[in-house]
C-alpha cells in the first residue's frame, strides 16, 4: 500500500551530518522502527492534506472573484439593478475606460502621488538608515519609535491628519504659521487646489518613510566590513566610498522598497479617501477613488470592473518587467 | 578622522559622528511622534479646547471625549434634567453638566469587539492553514512552489475595490454578507498566502535532521511535524500571527464596502463619529487612541521580525 520511497532514504544516505549518521545507523540496525515510521500517512498524502484547504480558500475568495470581475467587465451589469437582464457588450467597457479623459486625469494624479511620495521616502529613508547605521547609543530604541507610523491603520491615519490639517485651528497650520509668519487662515492643506496633492504626499511620507528606512538599513548591514577596509587601504575618501561601495550595494534593496511601495501606492485608497476623498474637485482623485465612485456611487459595475482589470494588468506587467530588471542587476 | 583609526576599526564611526547622527535621528523621531501625541492629548480635551486657536498645549484634562465615544446623548432642558433622579455615576454627572442626558451606549464598543473577533478569528485561521501549507512547501516538492512569492505579490496588485462587487454578490448568495464569518474568511484569504510564505521561511531554517531523527525513533511524519517542527517554529508562528492580526485590524476598504452594521469593524466607524455641530474630535481622538494602543504594543513585540513581514519574506535580516 505505502510506497517504499516515502521514507527519505536518499537524503539520509547523501547527508553526512552527525545527526543523520546516527539516524542511518539506527535505521540500519532497527528495521522494525522504520516500519513504524512508515505507518500512518504517506508524505504525498500529507502534502495534499496540508495544502488543499489553503488552495480551496484561495480559489473561492481570491481567484473566483477575479474571474467574475473579468466576466463582468465584458457586460453592462449594474450591481444596484440586478433584475435587469445582463448583456454581453464585448470590449465596449474597455474602450470607454481608455478613452475617458477623467480616467487619464486620475492616472496622472496617481502618477504624481506615487512618484513624489516614493521620491521623498527614498531620500529621507536612506538618509535615516545611514544615520542609524552609525550605531549611536540607543539606536535600536529610536528605530522602533520611528517605525511606529507604518504599522498604523491608513484609514485612522487619514482621519487624524484631517484634524491636524484643519484650517485655522489645526496644529499643522499653527506650526507653519508659527515658523514662517504666514497667516494660519490663509491656506488650507486639504481645501486648496495647489496644496491638496501635497497633503496626501506629506501624510504618505510621514507614514512610509520608516518602511524605506528599514529596508535600507538591512541593505547597509549586509555590506561586509572588509569592503570598506579594502577601500580604506586604497585610500578612497569617505565620499568616494559612499558612491562606489555604499550606494551600489544598497541599490537592490532600494529597488525592492520602490517595488513594494509602488504597488501599494498605485492602489492607495483608504488614507486618501479619508483625508481628501479625492477633493477639492478632483485634484487628489487617485484611480482607486475613481474606481470606488464608478463602482459604488454610479454603480457602473461593468465599467468599473474593466477599470479594475486594466489597473491590475498595468501593475502586473510593470512589476514583472521591474522584477526582471532587478534580477538582471543582482546577477551582474 | 584618521587620528582615531588606532582606537577604532575603519568601519567604526567616530564618537563625534555618532553623536551628531544620534541627535538628528532623535529629532526626526520626536517630530514624527508629534501627530500621535497630539491625538492622545486631544482625547482628553473638551470639544471647545480641541478646536481653539491657538492650539492649547496646556489644558484641563477631561474624560468627556471617552464618555462621548461610548455613549449617545440627547440635549434636554434644564428643568427636565433637574426632574430626573440624581446622577448615578461620574459619567452621568459629566454629561448632565453639559445639559444632556445619556440616551444609551454608542456602537463603538460593538465595533471594537467586531474588530477583535474578526482580527483574531482570521489570524488563527490564516496561521493554521498557513503552517500546514508552509510545512508541505518547505519539506516536499510541490508543483509551482517557486512562483509562490510572485503569486502573493500579484494578489496584492488587484485593487480591493475591483473585487469587492463579486465578493459582495457571492456573499449575498451565501448569506455571508455583513457577518463575522464572511469577514473572517475574506481576511484569511488575503492573509494566508503571506502567512504561507513567511512560515515557509521560518520552517526552512529548522534542520530536516530533527524530524528525520524523530521518525527514526518511531514518530510518524505527522507526529514529527506536530511535536518537533511546530515547537521549533513557535517564534516564527507568533511573528506571522501578529502580522496577520495587524493587517486584519487595520483593513479599511473591504470593511467599508462589505459591512454596514452587524460585522462592521472599527476603522470605518472611527472617522464618522459625529457630535453636535460636526465631527466630535475628542471622541474621534479617544477612539483612535484605543484603536492604536494594541498596534503600538505589537510593534514593540515584533520589532526584530518587522523587516521580514513587511517585505513579504523577501528580506530576512
Amino acid at each position: 500500500m505505502l510506497p517504499a520511497c516515502s521514507f527519505p532514504v536518499a537524503s539520509i544516505v547523501n547527508d553526512s551530518s552527525a545527526v543523520t549518521q546516527i539516524a542511518r545507523r539506527a535505521a540500519l540496525s532497527t528495521p522494525a522502527q522504520i516500519r513504524r515510521g512508515l505507518r500512518g500517512l504517506s508524505d504525498r498524502a500529507i502534502t495534499w492534506i496540508f495544502i488543499l484547504p489553503t488552495i480551496i480558500l484561495l480559489l473561492a475568495i481570491n481567484i473566483f472573484p477575479l474571474i467574475w470581475t473579468i466576466y463582468l467587465s465584458f457586460t453592462n451589469f449594474r450591481a444596484n439593478r440586478t433584475s435587469r437582464a445582463t448583456e454581453w457588450v464585448g470590449l465596449d467597457n474597455y474602450r470607454s475606460v481608455l478613452t475617458d479623459p477623467d480616467i487619464w486625469r486620475s492616472m496622472q494624479v496617481t502618477a504624481n502621488f506615487v512618484i513624489w511620495s516614493i521620491g521623498i521616502e527614498l531620500v529621507l529613508g536612506f538618509a535615516l538608515a545611514l544615520l542609524i547605521d552609525k550605531r549611536f547609543r540607543g539606536h535600536s530604541l529610536w528605530t522602533t519609535v520611528i517605525l511606529l507610523p507604518m504599522m498604523l491603520s491608513p484609514a485612522v491615519v487619514g482621519t487624524f491628519w484631517t484634524f491636524l490639517f484643519q484650517p485655522q485651528t489645526g496644529l499643522f497650520n499653527y506650526t507653519v504659521a508659527f515658523l514662517s509668519g504666514v497667516d494660519p487662515s490663509s491656506f488650507q492643506m486639504i481645501g486648496d487646489v495647489p496644496l491638496a496633492p501635497w497633503a496626501i504626499v506629506l501624510v504618505d511620507a510621514w507614514m512610509w518613510t520608516p518602511y524605506v528606512m528599514l529596508i535600507c538599513l538591512a541593505g547597509l548591514r549586509s555590506i561586509p566590513d572588509s569592503i570598506y577596509e579594502a577601500a580604506e587601504v586604497d585610500r578612497a575618501s569617505s565620499w568616494r566610498q559612499f558612491w562606489t561601495v555604499t550606494v551600489p550595494m544598497v541599490l537592490p534593496f532600494l529597488m525592492l522598497a520602490v517595488l513594494f511601495r509602488a504597488i501599494e501606492n498605485f492602489k492607495m485608497f483608504d488614507m486618501v479617501n479619508l483625508l481628501t476623498s479625492g477633493g477639492p474637485g478632483s485634484t487628489t482623485e487617485v484611480v482607486s477613488i475613481t474606481l470606488k465612485r464608478e463602482a459604488f456611487e454610479k454603480w457602473r459595475t461593468g465599467y468599473s470592473s474593466a477599470l479594475g482589470i486594466i489597473l491590475f494588468v498595468t501593475v502586473f506587467g510593470a512589476a514583472n518587467i521591474y522584477v526582471k530588471a532587478l534580477n538582471a542587476m543582482k546577477n551582474r | 578622522m584618521s587620528q582615531n583609526t588606532a582606537a577604532h576599526s575603519v568601519v567604526e564611526p567616530t564618537p563625534w559622528t555618532k553623536r551628531v547622527a544620534g541627535v538628528i535621528v532623535v529629532v526626526y523621531a520626536l517630530l514624527t511622534m508629534v501627530p500621535l501625541v497630539w491625538i492622545l492629548l486631544t482625547g482628553f480635551k473638551t470639544p471647545t479646547d480641541s478646536i481653539s486657536y491657538p492650539p492649547k498645549m496646556v489644558f484641563e484634562p477631561t474624560l468627556e471625549g471617552y464618555v462621548n465615544l461610548f455613549t449617545t446623548r440627547s440635549r434636554q432642558t434644564q428643568e427636565y434634567i433637574d426632574s430626573l433622579p440624581p446622577a448615578q455615576s461620574w459619567y452621568d454627572k459629566l454629561v448632565r453638566s453639559h445639559g444632556m442626558v445619556i440616551a444609551g451606549p454608542s456602537k463603538f464598543a460593538q465595533r471594537y469587539v467586531n474588530s477583535l473577533v474578526i482580527g483574531f478569528g482570521s489570524t488563527f485561521l490564516a496561521v493554521f492553514l498557513g503552517v500546514l501549507a508552509a510545512y508541505a512547501f518547505s519539506r516536499f516538492r510541490v508543483p509551482l512552489s517557486d512562483d509562490l512569492l510572485f503569486f502573493i505579490l500579484s494578489t496584492r496588485m488587484m485593487p480591493p475595490i475591483a473585487v469587492a462587487i463579486p465578493i459582495y454578490l457571492m456573499y449575498r448568495q451565501l448569506g455571508l454578507s455583513d457577518t463575522w464569518l464572511g469577514m473572517i474568511l475574506l481576511y484569511t484569504a488575503v492573509n494566508v498566502s503571506l502567512a504561507v510564505w513567511l512560515l515557509k521561511g521560518f520552517i526552512d531554517e529548522i534542520p530536516r535532521e530533527y524530524e528525520e531523527a524523530a521518525m527514526v525513533d518511531g514518530y510518524t511524519r505527522f507526529q514529527a511535524f506536530w511535536k518537533v517542527v511546530l515547537p521549533q517554529a513557535s517564534t516564527g508562528i507568533a511573528a506571522t500571527a501578529i502580522f496577520c492580526l495587524i493587517f486584519a485590524w487595520n483593513e479599511y476598504a473591504f470593511a467599508v464596502l462589505l459591512t454596514s452594521g452587524e460585522a462592521q469593524t472599527a476603522p470605518p466607524f472611527i472617522p464618522i463619529i459625529i457630535g453636535e455641530g460636526g465631527q466630535d474630535w475628542p471622541a474621534v481622538a479617544a477612539g483612535t487612541t484605543l484603536f492604536l494602543i494594541p498596534i503600538v504594543v505589537f510593534t514593540v513585540v515584533l520589532r526584530k521580525h518587522l523587516l521580514r513581514g513587511i517585505t513579504f519574506g523577501a528580506l530576512r535580516k
